[in-house]
């Protein structure tokens, strides 16, 4: 059998890698894919615990993370299109209406 | 035989989360989260989840990247494409995730609760049906209240998204 750190593991290395997109890209795009990826690595957490401590919760968990996950790519999506139609653009650092 | 497939597909989604992250055109980087997410369903199949691995595939693969392949369809992206990174040093935000990095790792090595090489006594019968009773008994107002944000989004996305009229 897998022993439970690979699981845990895994899901550090795809945080980490998830929060080096969301920091260092430029590209707005991308930046909203890495925050998909560190969702995702999340739930393999709470399947991993739920499935070595035989516990429900951990899959039911994840099914909320995943609805909360599609109301949230739509609206940024949503967002993405109103914004590059008003200002055409597409890089993190161009987006700075609400700065004082 | 479980370790040699977890590694197999552990190792496809982690070289293919980096070709999400260094790649220059969106398109390339969308595809390459699309492979992540089938490799972390396959890892969902391996800790004895199907329903959330199909769940995944359906969600995941089938409607979230599909709205950004189309996104990425709708805007021009391809003034984007040359600089990948956010201008400046960006030292600060490495040192962050190596920290990051570290910290989780030895915070899982430290504790013995994560050592666990079998899963605790499984209670056996038929999973999906113990675990959509649990769902829409113990959870059904999480459920209903996930409903409800879910339709906020959907309205809240058509508004934006809209073209203003007049």
């Amino acid at each position: 059998m897998v022993p439970l750190w690979w699981y845990i593991a895994l899901g550090v290395v795809l945080f980490v890698i998830g929060a080096a997109g969301v920091l260092l890209r430029r590209n707005i795009l991308v930046v909203l894919m890495s925050l998909e990826l560190l969702l995702n690595s999340v739930n393999i957490n709470f399947i991993a615990f739920g499935h070595y401590y035989d516990d429900f919760r951990g899959q039911i968990f994840a099914i909320f993370v995943i609805a909360i996950t599609a109301a949230e790519v739509a609206v940024a999506l949503g967002i993405l299109v109103a914004l590059v139609r008003n200002k055409s653009t597409l890089k993190v650092d161009d987006v700075t209406m609400m700065k004082g | 035989m479980a370790q040699g497939f977890f590694l197999l597909f552990a190792a496809v989604s982690v070289i293919t989360a980096l070709m999400l992250v260094l790649a220059r055109n969106p398109v390339h980087s969308a595809l390459a989260l699309m492979a992540c997410f089938l490799q972390i369903s396959a890892i969902f199949v391996l800790l004895d989840a199907p329903l959330l691995a199909v769940i995944q595939i359906f969600v995941y693969v089938g409607a979230i990247m599909v709205l950004f392949l189309f996104v990425i369809m709708m805007i021009d992206v391809r003034e984007a494409v040359a600089e990948r990174f956010l201008p400046g040093g960006n030292l600060p935000a490495m040192a962050l995730l190596v920290l990051l990095g570290v910290e989780m790792m030895v915070l899982v090595f430290w504790s013995d609760r994560f050592s666990l090489s079998e899963p605790v006594a499984s209670r056996g019968g038929d999973q999906i049906r113990d675990l959509s009773t649990t769902l829409f008994a113990d959870y059904l107002l999480p459920f209903e209240v996930a409903s409800v944000i879910l339709l906020a989004a959907l309205v809240g996305a058509i508004v934006l998204a809209r073209k203003e009229t007049g």
